[in-house]
Parts: structure tokens; sequence; C-alpha cells
């Protein structure tokens, strides 16, 4: 107000934006590290993503380099490489989501229905603790267990007489994607009941005495009023992980792959890593990248246009 | 127990209740079975004797208690090296991480701070969509910050997803209303944020420590891509090389660099050992989040209810 005045001119209209940065200047400030953050890490590499179309060269850095238009893009899409890779991916991710999918939903069914809460209280602690495992031990786990000659998994293969010099589940190509998955959905079913089980928590127990006094036993319970309520948050998760068909993550890849299961471990993310940090082939696997990520957000879109339309149920 | 025992000594049961009671139980039963069992294993055997652990026995208790694998491990260097590597990459990251999200939550939350909707645009934005690998290594390498602590610290700090989290958190715990009076008696934001805001959201800053502190500790690629210098490996990525050297061998060795000539009398002995020696130090490196995590469990699982109610 008084700045106003001290301006000497007839009183304006004091700017509603100005007032409110003036009177708020602290926010800005506390917004600043993330920004900066987020500019750097996020926005200035995606403005880095130009040089999918360039040859990048060290000396020209991200503007510089000289432009070669889709020369990358075809390269990938016309090699020998991209419909193996494409499967792979494909293959792993379809197989997680169907197998994954699932059963922390039946996990979250199945603790909601205990009724001592002190086992259920151990259970959930019991299976939410793998969550917590990091993928190098996890992957250290895996070929402990699975060794062919000392691992507990071939020893109780040939206990019940399905193999007999032991199976080398790392080594053969056509496993690769079951270890993956499994050992995936081990990891994550526990975790991933969490959200269910505050949805089911979320469910009105007035509905549940209704359907009690009108004689309908748990099971109906369960099928005309739990399973209904939680639908909504079962779609919204369904839309997000079809948005990630394609993201199939090289942490995990990276560590199970090995020279003889090559064929189909190798995936979109692990074969950017490749081609770029190690063949440092900057602009080929940055083309690959960017194409992955484009085609992702495109599913995405999708699903959640479709998912909108037929339940209204929509990410953003 | 009792209760269904009488109720059907009574003859007073619903029959068809009563067995979805026990489809339940034992269906949970089995999960945790599956869940507990292999982690179990891990323990009991790092204690075992190494020539049990090499025939590949099932195990329910540690037979012949044997300690080689935990005096191998305790007596490596690589492996103190990295526990304090990543004491100090959990801890400074944290910090930073709860102190930046916890600053720009609130900021965002705020209903009358002109332009936090396209800030929110901007952040969320990136969830979607990002550079990707390799121009994200070109960046950091241009800032010259490949193989250094600082790197390790910063990466993964800051995450969009923890501050909606925090934002939402915010919205419903510190209401506008509540500035309004600080106000009043003449309390600014930061005053504001240090005084009421900080001691009202003890529950979400302990969720948010959590979550970046378990990230922090279990990641391995960053410091793979971005660390050359072993002084500063990380545990996990000492971890990686120990753990996946076997099936590196098997497979034909991808990497040349792991290759040493040693002594075959020694190697004969690490053979020996090394199933052990890999149980051990799975024990000693997962031990600590695993013994701690039960007790502050309910702020995960509070972490994982906040962000759903945005989703």
């Amino acid at each position: 107000m008084n700045v106003t005045k001290t301006n000497g001119t007839t009183p304006k209209k004091v700017n509603p934006v100005m007032k409110s940065m003036r009177r708020n200047w602290p926010l800005y400030l506390f917004v600043l590290p993330m920004l900066v953050y987020i500019i750097i890490f996020n926005y200035w590499p995606m403005y880095g993503l130009q040089i999918a179309f360039k040859n990048y060269t060290f000396q020209g850095g991200f503007t510089g380099s000289p432009w070669v238009g889709f020369k990358w893009f075809e390269q990938f899409l016309t090699g020998p490489r991209f419909l193996p890779i494409l499967k792979n991916t494909l293959r792993i991710s379809i197989y997680s989501l169907i197998a994954g999918f699932p059963l922390p939903i039946v996990l979250a069914l199945v603790l909601n229905g205990i009724e001592n809460l002190k086992w259920k209280k151990l259970a959930q602690t019991i299976t939410y603790m793998p969550h917590f495992i990091s993928m190098s031990v996890l992957c250290g786990m895996l070929s402990l267990f699975l060794s062919p000659s000392t691992g507990i998994v071939n020893t109780a293969l040939r206990f019940l007489g399905l193999t007999k010099d032991g199976i080398y589940f790392l080594g053969q190509a056509n496993l690769f994607h079951h270890v993956y998955v499994w050992s995936g959905v081990w990891q994550g079913m526990g975790w991933g009941s969490i959200i269910y089980l505050a949805a089911l928590s979320g469910v009105d127990p007035g509905l549940h005495e209704a359907a009690k006094i009108d004689g309908a036993n748990k099971i109906q319970r369960v099928w005309h009023i739990d399973i209904p309520c939680i639908l909504p948050t079962i779609v919204i998760l369904l839309v997000m992980n079809c948005g990630s068909v394609l993201g199939v993550g090289y942490e995990k890849v990276y560590l199970l792959q090995n020279n003889l299961n090559m064929t189909t471990s190798e995936v979109i993310s692990t074969y950017v890593y490749k081609m770029g940090l190690i063949s440092r082939q900057y602009s080929f696997s940055t083309a690959v990248g960017l194409m992955n990520n484009v085609v992702n957000f495109i599913i995405l879109a999708i699903v959640n246009k479709t998912s909108d339309k037929l339940s209204g149920i929509s990410l953003w | 127990m009792k209760k269904t025992f009488h109720k059907i000594m009574t003859g007073n049961v619903a029959w068809d209740d009563l067995i979805y009671d026990v489809v339940c139980n034992v269906a949970l039963f089995l999960f945790v079975i599956v869940c507990f069992y292999p982690m179990y294993f891990i323990l009991i055997a790092s204690f075992t004797a190494p020539k049990y652990v090499n025939s590949g026995e099932f195990l329910l208790y540690p037979k012949e208690w044997n300690f080689m694998g935990y005096t191998q491990v305790l007596k490596d260097n690589d492996v103190w090296t990295g526990y304090g590597n990543t004491l100090i990459y959990v801890t400074g990251g944290t910090l930073l991480g709860v102190t930046v999200t916890m600053l720009a939550g609130y900021a965002l939350s705020r209903k009358d701070m002109w332009g936090r909707g396209f800030l929110m645009k901007i952040f969320v934005f990136t969830m979607y969509f990002g550079g990707g690998l390799i121009p994200t290594y070109l960046v950091i390498s241009k800032l010259q910050l490949t193989n250094t602590r600082i790197l390790m610290i910063l990466l993964g700090s800051v995450s969009v997803y923890n501050t909606i989290v925090v934002r939402s958190f915010m919205i419903s715990n510190v209401p506008d209303e509540l500035y309004e009076a600080a106000i009043l008696d003449g309390c600014g934001h930061p005053t504001f944020f240090a005084k009421v805001v900080m001691p009202l959201s003890k529950a979400i800053i302990s969720v948010i420590a959590l979550w970046l502190a378990v990230g922090y500790w279990n990641s391995y690629f960053s410091a793979m891509i971005y660390l050359s210098d072993p002084k500063k490996y990380p545990l996990q990525l000492y971890l990686r090389q120990i753990l996946m050297m076997a099936s590196s061998v098997a497979g034909s060795a991808s990497d040349p660099e792991k290759e040493q000539i040693i002594d075959p009398e020694y190697l004969a002995l690490m053979q020996q050992l090394a199933a052990v020696l890999k149980y051990a130090l799975i024990v000693v490196s997962t031990g600590p989040v695993l013994c701690i995590y039960p007790f502050v469990q309910k702020y995960f699982v509070k972490g994982v209810m906040i962000g759903s109610v945005k989703g």
C-alpha cells in the first residue's frame, strides 16, 4: 500500500500477481532448489535429446554437432537387432504384468479376510520384506539358489525327479524371462498389496452389515462389495502398468544377463546402455532411448484415454 | 480359534464362512512361507559349514555352526570402504532430499502462490518424459560431476513423486487459515515453516526420509555408471561384483577386468568358501535394513497411502 502512495501518481489498482509475489516471495525461494535440480537433471538432458538427430561430437556438444536427420532411427529400425530386442522387451513386460498384477490383489483380499490381528500384522511384515532387498542382493540370491550344482531349487527339482543334472536357469535363454518375472513377483507382491489393502479398509462397513442382515456369506460379500469397491484402484494401477509396457528397466536385467542368455535377455534399456556408455555411440543410443520414451508416452496416453472413456478414471 | 470351536460344538456355525476363513488362512500361510523361507535360508546358510551349503541341502536350522563367511567378510577392506561410502551417500542424500522436498512441497501447497500450477506442470511432466540415460550422462560429464561423491548424494535426492506426496499432506494438514492466523502475529513464511510446519509434519518427514534412505542404500546403477574410483564405490556396487562373479565365470566371463591371476590353492579355498561368503555378505549388507524395517513399517505404509490418495 505504502509503495503505491509514494509513487505519487494516481493510485493504481494493485496488480494481484505482483501483490502475491511480494507477499509470498520466500515461497519462490523454497521451490528454487527443486526447480534448479529439475532443470539441470531433467530439462537440460531433454534439451540434449536433439543429438538423436545429430552426429554428436565432444567438440560440438549438444548444439554444435552437425544434423543428420533420422539416420539413427533408420539405422535402428532396419537393423538386425531391432525385432529381437523389441520382442524381448514386450515378452518380459507383458509376462510381468500378467503374472504380477493379480497376486497383490489376491494377497490383499486374503489379508483382509484374516480376523486374528497379530497373525495379520506378522504376515504383512514378512510379505513386505522382500521389497527392501536391493537389486544386487536379489540377483545374487537368484544366482545362488538357481545354481545347477549347489542351488536349493535344483535340489528340490532333483528330489521331485524333474531333472537329473540340474537346470542352469540363468544360462538358458528360454528360461530367462521366467526367472526375471517370478523373482519380481516374489519381491513385489507384498508391497503391491498395501495399496489395495488401503482401498479395502476404506470400504463402508455399513455395506457389510446390511449384506449380513440380508444373509450374504463372506464369499458373496467379498465378491459383491469388496471387489467392486476397489475396482477404481485396480483400474488406475492397471493403466499405470500398461503405460510402462516398454519400460523394462536396466538395473535387474543387466545384473542377470550373461553371454548364454543374451538372445532373450537383451532389452531396449540395456541395449541403450551398452551402445551408449560402452560402445560410446551417443547419438545412436539417444535416438533409441528417445523412440522408446515417445512410444511409452503415447501408449500411456492411449490407455489413459481409454480408461477415462470406459470408467471415468484418469491419471491426469 | 476358541470362538470358532465353540460355534462348531454348539452347531451354531455358518459352514461357508468357516470354509472361507480356512482358505484365507491357508493361502496367507503359503504367501508367508514363500516370502520368508528364501530370506531365512540365507541367514542360516551364512552360519553353516561350507560343505553343507555347497551340497545344496535344504536347511531348517544351521548345521554345524560356522563363522568362516563372516570372518572373511569382516577382514575384507573393500566391504568396510563400501559401508563407509554407503553411509555417506545415505545420510547426505536423505538430508538433502528431505530438505528440498519439504520446502518445495510446502511452497506448492500454498493456494495464494501465484504460478504454482505452472510449476507443478513442469515437475509432473518429468514423471512421464525425460532425456534418458545418454543425454543425462553427457550433462553430468559436462558439469564434471562424474566420479564425485557429491553426485552420488545429489542423484535421486529430488523426486517429483515425493514432492506430490508432501504437498497433499500439507494441503490437508497445514490449512491456509493457520498461516493467515500466523501472519497476524507478524510471522512470515520462513518462521512459519520452521516453527509450525516442520513440527506438524513429523510423520511425513519420517516417510520421505525412510523412502530416500532405502533408495540410497540399495542403489548401484548410478554408481556403476558415474564412478570409476573403487575407493568411492558404495556397498551395493561391490556386492554386485562379488555376488555375480560365479555367473560371469560360468557365462564365459563377459568382463575381462574381473579375470585375474590368483594363486590356485587360494582359489580352491575361495571356491569352497564362495557360497558361504556370499551368504554372509548378503546378511551383512541387507540385515540392517530388514532389522530396522519392522519398527518403522507403519511409516512406509502410511506413505503409500498418502501417495495413493493423490493417485
